[in-house]
């Protein structure tokens, strides 16, 4: 554990060099003022500069913001990290079962990216994606539910933490790496269709040493898909440290002839800035590697403490310096986007909506038994399924899928 | 016996609804290659979704030339070589199927789609129950299984019970060129993952074919079989290859005046049982012929389906199975020919399981 503290000792201290628009002179930061203290627009330095592979140019490291934004990034973090922290309750009191893995610590990088990304772009992740599956247009009440597995679940209980979906969406996976070559298949259906969309391909340090990973980026790279590979590097496989699972360590560069960029993700800004270039990239050049640096507070599961393997000193840590939505909120307080007040509020307002969609994901239903023999094929030709004991289960049909 | 002229009745109905090609409208030679091909192209005319992708199929016109003069006919965007990465590339294909593409994935073989069976399992069949009917996936995954000749046991595998052991997958394994032409145009229209069991030592075999077969219309529905020759006395199944041996064992058993009655499964899953089941209600008994390895196979499977129904009742004998021998495959010649079931295997268990009856049958025959 020393190891790996030092190394996260070696990181730069993540302060955020907030430069008010009094110093605005000295460069990197400016807003727009409407009235009093208060501003609609900013401009920021990204905390911590890129790091690139193979590329001559990186993503813009002073980008914009606007109030709006800031306030639906705020609100978009908070929701994740709320939803998060209902899971694990929910998770305790045994009300959900099996699987549960939480992304508290790793919101910037959901968000980030989603800010970046345009109508016809996909995203495709693996086994810690309630917060994506938010994102992607499904209400905390569709993610509860599936958690609880209930029929207001979005995949109306039947899926679970791992498999939930919504348009653009090709869910959670829990087979580690899998999702890397669908994803670039999915790519592959925006090029071969001519859509201009890409896909967002996401995976973590553990799964980063998966053969398939590497099967994925060199098609990708020869059929120049239009696809980000996105490591989000929290440091962990499961009990694993990257150090100890990765003869390479710097995610960005592993694509080999793939160019790579290393991005604060902890940063929402950065993650922004650095998709957005990349979303320019890979439909102009094809693939490139994007590894987003970040931290996960909890264990790899619930049934892990996670502090085996790390320190609770380790994780306090970076949950005072580095927290995405702390330094965030501190950052837009600072620069006037939003008020201490407008803070509460949002506070407030998503705590309310998460303790509702936790009350109905505890109320709502199981879906009835015949659930169990429905939808097993888009066009079933087996009359009967098998029941326990014999072929007594007329297959009922009652959705067809998309692809039709 | 009563129960026996009943159900023939009943059969004659199933036969006449199996047709069997007759030969006399029969207007050309079509190899099974030649078939296979064909439906590609037809099904590549047909819907710009369509695209094949796999190791060779496009440059060097396909290992087994299945894909020959597709890529020059339709072009790099439809036409995909892959390099030799089975688990990535068929991961691309499920993707690109899930965003609404229609894949046709070629395995060299379907030894090698071992390397990419997660993919087959987990990605492909599971996602349309596991996004509760959100997400279907409409891929094909076609490839020559099962043993072929001289190479050994890493290539010499039927897949059939693995595949058609998932829920989710659908199964097919054709034998002849109507078969081979019908099944894949049907699995690439098919919304679900089908996964099409081909073999090597088909594909340069011609069959006649009558007009329909032809027809750029033309399908083979999946999850029925068909009855290769009707017969009275004793039902064969058999899939793929063992088709064949089981047509060549039914001509033995007729010259000793026994009438055979073969059943080409077309399909794994689902299983005909229907046909299976009408057949054994004439004949009262049954073997299965099948290239891969006994053990939860395919015949296994049929004699599990058959003591769970009342077909059960009409048996006069146990099934019997005639399996590839329970070993890896060998090289060595002689012993690559004795592991799998050959005519006079089929011949031997068809009469043990007639017992007396084949003795009654030889004598009524002179």
């Amino acid at each position: 554990m020393l190891r790996s503290l030092s190394r996260i000792s070696e990181l730069p201290i993540v302060v955020r060099q907030l430069q008010k628009s009094a110093s605005a002179a000295q460069g990197g930061l400016s807003k727009t003022s409407t009235n009093n203290n208060y501003a609609t627009e900013a401009t920021i330095e990204v905390n911590r500069p890129f790091k690139l592979h193979r590329l001559d140019e990186g993503p813009a490291t002073t980008v914009k913001l606007t109030k709006d934004e800031a306030l639906k990034y705020y609100t978009q973090m908070q929701t994740i990290r709320r939803i998060e922290t209902a899971a694990g309750n929910l998770y305790k009191e045994k009300i959900i079962r099996g699987f549960c893995h939480l992304y508290s610590g790793q919101e910037a990088c959901a968000v980030g990216m989603k800010a970046a990304m345009r109508d016809v772009d996909n995203i495709i992740s693996a086994y810690r994606v309630h917060g994506w599956t938010y994102l992607m247009g499904v209400s905390p009440n569709g993610v509860l539910a599936e958690l609880t597995g209930v029929q207001g679940g979005c995949a109306r209980g039947k899926g679970g933490s791992m498999h939930m979906y919504s348009p653009n969406f090709y869910g959670g996976n829990g087979i580690v790496g899998a999702q890397v070559p669908l994803g670039a298949g999915v790519g592959l259906a925006c090029k071969y269709k001519g859509n201009g969309g890409m896909c967002l391909a996401l995976y973590g340090d553990g799964a980063a040493n998966q053969g398939q990973v590497f099967e994925a980026y060199n098609m990708a790279y020869l059929w120049k898909l239009p696809v980000i590979f996105v490591c989000e590097n929290n440091n962990y496989g499961m009990g694993t440290s990257s150090e100890r699972a990765s003869c390479n360590t710097d995610y960005y560069t592993r694509g080999d002839a793939l160019p790579g960029i290393w991005v604060d993700g902890m940063d929402v800004l950065a993650v922004r800035s650095a998709t957005e270039f990349a979303i320019n990239y890979v439909n102009t050049h094809g693939p490139l590697v994007m590894e987003t640096n970040t931290y996960r507070y909890s264990g790899h599961s619930m049934s892990d403490p996670g502090t085996s393997y790390r320190t609770r000193e380790e994780i306090q840590e970076v949950r005072q310096k580095r927290d995405p939505i702390t330094s965030f909120k501190e950052l837009c307080i600072e620069l006037g986007l939003i008020t201490a007040d407008e803070v509460k509020a949002i506070d407030l307002k998503v705590r309310k909506e998460i303790d509702e969609a936790t009350a109905f994901a505890k109320s709502d239903a199981e879906l009835a038994v015949s659930h169990l023999w429905t939808d097993v094929y888009s066009n079933n030709l087996e009359p009967k399924l098998r029941g326990p004991i014999s072929y007594n289960l007329d297959h009922i049909q009652e959705r067809k899928g998309v692809n039709h | 016996m009563l129960r026996s002229k009943l159900t023939q009745a009943a059969c004659a109905a199933v036969q006449r609804t199996f047709s069997t090609s007759p030969k006399v409208l029969a207007t050309k030679q079509l190899t099974v290659r030649d078939a296979l091909n064909s439906a590609l192209d037809d099904e590549l005319a047909r819907d710009e979704r369509v695209f094949i992708l796999g190791e060779e199929v496009a440059q060097y016109d396909g290992a087994y030339k299945v894909s020959r003069g597709l890529w020059k006919k339709y072009g790099d965007k439809r036409v995909i070589d892959t390099p030799i990465t089975e688990m990535g590339f068929a991961g691309i294909a499920v993707g690109a199927a899930m965003a609404g593409l229609r894949p046709v994935c070629e395995f060299m073989t379907f030894n090698f789609a071992m390397q990419a069976i997660d993919h087959i399992i987990n990605s492909a069949a599971k996602t349309f129950y596991m996004s509760a009917g959100a997400v279907n996936v409409p891929i094909v995954f076609r490839g020559p299984n099962g043993a072929a000749s001289g190479v050994a046991a890493q290539h010499s595998q039927c897949y059939a019970a693995w595949y058609a052991h998932c829920p989710g997958l659908k199964v097919v394994s054709p034998y002849d060129s109507e078969d081979a032409r019908g099944l894949l145009k049907a699995a690439i229209r098919d919304p679900d993952p089908v996964v099409v069991l081909e073999n090597e030592l088909m594909y340069g075999v011609a069959f006649p074919v009558d007009d329909k077969v032809v027809d750029k219309d033309f399908v083979v529905p999946i999850g029925k079989a068909k009855i290769m020759r009707p017969g009275k006395d004793i039902t064969i199944v058999a899939h793929s290859k063992a088709v064949e041996t089981g047509l060549l064992a039914a001509a033995e058993l007729a010259k000793k005046g026994i009438e055979a009655e073969v059943i080409n499964l077309r399909s794994i899953r689902p299983l005909d049982t229907a046909t299976i089941f009408a057949s054994v209600r004439k004949t009262h008994h049954l073997i299965t012929i099948e290239n891969g390895w006994p053990q939860h196979g395919v015949g296994a499977e049929i004699c599990a389906r058959i003591m769970e129904d009342q077909t059960f009742f009409e048996l006069d004998a146990p099934v019997w199975r005639c399996c590839g021998v329970d070993v890896p495959m060998p090289y060595a010649k002689t012993l690559e020919l004795n592991a799998l079931p050959r005519v006079h295997d089929v011949t031997e268990a068809a009469l043990k399981v007639l017992g007396g009856k084949a003795g009654k049958a030889v004598a009524a025959a002179k």
